[in-house]
Parts: structure tokens; C-alpha cells; sequence
């Protein structure tokens, strides 16, 4: 059997005093797109940092792919796609620019790409369809094509974990609808997509499963299981479809 | 008087050959390091790194050793004791800076008054590029070749740590490494630009190049290029004028760069003034393409 894409069990992180995750435990398969739904403050973030190995636990392990997450960054196998306050997008780099980071990796101490790196940074591009804005600065596309230019970084990357932290914030429905077509056809390539969210409108049509996060897991199951109000308002304390509208 | 003079009447001088030498070098290692750090937000960090040599650089000079030697210690010590005072009080970062670099820089000052020396160590301080020696120059063609080969060599690295650490860390690269690296480059340069405008002004060539360079254009690579060309042709306008005017060599270099920047920041492609009528005169295109970036 293939090990899970993202195998977490027992994870516990604390900040001093505070508990962020307290013995979660989740599996995530290859080709599954799962989305992670939880307040702010319900550890989302320091789940994805555990992940991508940014964080050092208390307790617990997770594993990448059979990895443990030394050997799965130094493989490329988790690739990140921040939320947009992250990201500085006045910042001087092409689309093609931060696509190309995605292979730095795989590249010598200069980072000097040779011709296989450049048809794979091409062919990421135009899996996202940003190939004619490719030389655009990245701060001149829309929300939407911003996300689209990280997930290409991730393809190009050759990942087999997609972490995106609220892709669907800042980006109108066209987009959405073009982004959800695109991480579905991800996942049919094999690749376990995660997607951190508050947008829970978006999502049955994009996920099969879903995680409920408050600190632990609540519920991970079938994303129409999961988005039934009796279950969010264990994670929320009120509707938050309700919410998510006035937001 | 013929305007030729005016260019070819300094360069008689065996001092001024080797303080325009000695200005360009800094200013285009300056300018290059500063198209990171004024990405990063390190600018402050630049302030406190370049005043924190000092005592280093005293110490270096008592004991006989390249100031270079002096000006990492007190570099990487600098940013050790303000990331130690972050994270163990509750002083915040901003305070943490201002503490340890005045403090080191202040040490600095005392060690200058307490050390017998043959040349004046306050010099240190304000810069002394019309006394440059050759064995001055030397070092810092050498110590600016090393950062300038070692800055372009990593430069992608750099770039990515400034954009995206969190994307290095994941693909198994080391940002702390980035980090420490561009510090150790700090510390040099500063020892390399102290020679010309003293520690007091290092930070203004190590932010203001970099800054230009960036309100002109939106590639990493054209900074690279504008920002040194920039900065070594307002450090020979500011050499030329502190000739003319027998005024403070230092100052006018930093003065020159700062009326770069305002003149670029009001009337350049991207200025106040283009913006301006940018929206005064085409308020609908304007709007339709500030919708499409939406």
C-alpha cells in the first residue's frame, strides 16, 4: 500500500502556556482534496507549519509521504501556497520568477537553471494558464492569479502535498471556479491538496473530505457530513455559513 | 576656466585618485547590498549593524587585526544580544535595536578616547576619504570584491530568502543561512563604507541606492544594475563638490544620493508628479485598470 500523503498522529504543539494542537491525528491519501475548517486561532497555521516542518513538536510526528519532514523538504514533496498578507506583492519578481523558485531545490549551490528546470517552469505555467502574464511583476495580477502563480510554484516544485492557507480569499467566483478545476485536476494527477478556509460556500464542490479543527480534531470525514451546522457550531459556536455571508 | 578642469584639476592629486577609487568601490558594494535590504525591511538592522562595528573595529586596530576581523564579531554580536533581549524581556524589537547599538557604538567611542594611536580613530566615525592610503585602498577593493562576488553568486538564494522564507525552509534550503550570510556581508560592507562617510553615515549608503533603484523599476535584475550605477555616480558628483566647495566629502556623497532619491521619488516614471497627473488628467483609465487588479 502507498503511505499516506500526510500521516499525522498525536501531534501537540504549545506557545508557552497556550496549547495550539493537542494530540491531533489525521491521514491524509494521495489524490484526496481535504479542506481544514476552524475559527482563527484553532491552529490551521500551526498544523501547515508542522507540516512543512517550521515548528518542532511537543509531541506527536507526522510523516510526508513515508518521510519524516527533514527528508520530505529536502525532497520537495510539501509545497506552500501563503495566504496573501503573507506575501510582499510589491516586491520586485516576475510571475516566472517565483514559478522558477519552486525548482531551487533540485538546483546547484548558484541556483542556475538548465533547460529541463525552464520547460518545467513552462509547463507549470501553462497548467495555471498565467503563461502570457509570465513576465508580469507578481503584484500586477488579480487575486485569483496570484493564488493560481504559488500553485504553479508548487507544480513546478513536483509536490505531492499542496498546503494552501484561504485560497479563496480576495478572489472572485470566476476564479474560484477556475482554481477549485485546477486542484481537482491535482489531485487526480496524485497529489493530497489541504486547503486551510473560512470559505465553506466553496468548498463540496472542491473537496471530498473535510477536517473540523478546534485545537483537535472534531470530525474529518465527508465534507457534507462535516459542513452540517450541528457540526460547525461545535467548531465555531454559531453558524458560521451565517458568518461567512456578513464577513 | 575650462569645464574639462573642472573634471581633470582634482585627478592631479595623488589623494583624490585614490578617494575616487576608494568612494566608487563603496558605493557600488553599498548599493548592491542595499537592494536586499531595503526588500527585507532590514534597514534599521543596517543602522545597527554598522554603528555596532565600532568597538570591534577599535579593538581590531589595538590588536593589530583587519578591521574586517572586528566588524563580524561586533556584527553577529549586535544582532545576538538584540535577538536576546526580544525574546527574554518585553522590550520589543525596535527598542531592543536602539539599545544595543548605541550602547556598542557609544563602547566604541570610549575605546577611541582611551586608545594612544598614531592615526586619529575618529576618523572611524565621520570617514576620512580624502586621507585614504594605499594600503586603505587596498582593502577595501579586496573586502569589496569578496562581498560584491559573493552577493551575485548567492543572489538567487538571497532573493528567495527576502520573498519567501518560509518557501526555502520547505524545499530543504536554510534561510537562518541566508540570513547570517547577508549579516556577515553587513558587517563587511560597513567596514568597507566606513572608509568614506564613517560609521555614522554607512547606513545612508546601505539604504539609499537600493531605495532608488526600487521606486524605478519592478525587476530584481534592473535593480542590480541601477542601484550601483546610481550610487557610484552620485559618490563622484559628491566627491567633485566636496573639492569644489571644500566641503565634507562624506556628507555631500550622502547628500548627492538623498537629492537622487527625492529627485527620482517626485519626477521619475513611478514619481508624485507622474502619478498625479496620472489621475488628474485619465481618472477613467485609472479606474478601469485599478478594477482589473482587483
Amino acid at each position: 500500500m502507498k503511505p499516506a500523503a500526510v500521516e499525522v498522529e498525536g501531534l501537540t504543539v504549545r506557545y508557552g502556556p497556550l496549547v495550539a494542537l493537542d494530540g491531533v491525528s489525521l491521514r491524509l491519501a494521495p489524490g484526496t482534496v481535504c479542506g481544514l475548517i476552524g475559527m482563527n486561532g484553532s491552529g490551521k497555521s500551526t498544523l501547515f507549519k508542522s507540516v512543512m516542518g517550521l515548528l518542532r513538536a511537543d509531541a506527536g510526528r507526522v510523516r510526508i509521504a513515508g518521510h519524516d519532514p527533514a527528508a520530505a523538504r529536502r525532497r520537495g514533496i510539501v509545497g506552500y501556497v501563503p495566504q496573501a498578507e503573507a506575501v510582499d506583492w510589491s516586491f520586485p519578481v516576475s510571475v516566472r520568477d517565483v514559478v522558477t523558485m519552486g525548482r531551487y531545490g533540485r538546483l546547484g549551490a548558484l541556483r542556475r537553471t538548465r533547460a529541463a528546470d525552464r520547460v518545467a517552469v513552462a509547463d507549470a505555467l501553462a497548467r495555471v494558464e498565467l503563461t502570457d502574464l509570465a513576465d508580469r511583476q507578481i503584484g500586477q495580477l488579480s487575486g485569483g492569479q496570484r493564488k493560481r502563480a504559488f500553485v504553479a510554484r508548487g507544480i513546478a516544485q513536483g509536490a505531492e502535498v499542496l498546503l494552501l492557507d484561504e485560497p479563496f480569499a480576495g478572489v472572485d467566483k470566476r476564479s474560484e471556479a477556475t482554481m477549485s478545476a485546477l486542484l481537482t485536476d491535482l489531485a487526480a494527477d496524485g497529489c493530497a491538496v489541504l486547503i486551510a478556509t473560512h470559505d465553506l460556500q466553496a468548498l463540496p464542490a472542491l473537496a471530498e473530505e473535510a477536517v473540523l479543527l478546534l485545537r483537535r480534531v472534531l470530525l474529518h470525514g465527508p465534507v457534507e457530513e462535516v459542513l452540517r451546522p450541528e457540526n460547525l457550531a461545535r467548531a465555531f459556536g454559531v453558524d458560521p455559513l451565517e458568518q461567512g455571508r456578513t464577513a | 576656466m575650462n569645464p574639462l578642469d573642472l573634471i581633470v584639476e582634482p585627478l592631479s592629486y595623488g589623494f583624490m585618485i585614490r578617494a575616487l577609487v576608494t568612494t566608487v568601490v563603496a558605493a557600488v558594494v553599498c548599493a548592491l547590498l542595499s537592494c536586499w535590504l531595503v526588500l527585507i525591511g532590514w534597514s534599521l538592522m543596517g543602522d545597527a549593524v554598522s554603528h555596532a562595528v565600532l568597538p570591534g573595529v577599535v579593538l581590531a586596530y589595538v590588536l593589530g587585526l583587519p578591521f574586517a576581523i572586528g566588524a563580524i564579531v561586533f556584527g553577529f554580536l549586535a544582532v545576538g544580544l538584540i535577538g536576546a533581549i526580544r525574546d527574554t524581556s518585553r522590550v520589543k524589537e525596535d527598542a531592543a535595536i536602539g539599545i544595543v547599538f548605541t550602547t556598542l557604538f557609544a563602547l566604541g567611542l570610549v575605546l577611541i578616547s582611551v586608545t594612544p594611536s598614531q592615526t586619529d580613530l575618529n576618523h572611524i566615525v565621520f570617514g576620512n576619504v580624502l586621507g585614504v592610503s594605499v594600503t586603505d585602498l587596498a582593502q577595501v577593493v579586496v573586502l569589496g570584491a569578496v562581498v560584491a562576488a559573493v552577493l551575485l553568486a548567492k543572489r538567487r538564494d538571497l532573493v528567495l530568502y527576502a520573498f519567501d522564507p518560509g518557501h526555502a525552509h520547505a524545499i530543504g534550503l536554510s534561510p537562518r543561512r541566508s540570513g547570517a550570510l547577508l549579516l556577515g556581508l553587513l558587517a563587511l560592507t560597513a567596514v568597507v563604507a566606513l572608509q568614506v562617510v564613517g560609521v555614522i553615515l554607512v547606513v545612508a549608503m546601505l539604504i539609499l541606492p537600493g531605495a532608488t533603484a526600487q521606486l524605478l523599476t519592478d525587476r530584481f535584475s534592473r535593480m542590480l544594475l541601477l542601484a550601483p550605477v546610481l550610487s557610484a555616480v552620485c559618490a563622484t558628483i559628491g566627491l567633485y563638490l566636496s573639492y569644489w566647495l571644500d566641503a565634507a566629502p562624506g556628507g555631500l556623497v550622502v547628500v548627492t544620493q538623498g537629492a537622487a532619491f527625492a529627485l527620482v521619488h517626485l519626477f521619475g516614471p513611478r514619481g508624485l508628479i507622474a502619478r498625479f497627473r496620472r489621475a488628474s488628467t485619465k481618472p477613467v483609465v485609472d479606474a478601469v485598470v485599478h478594477g482589473e487588479r482587483l
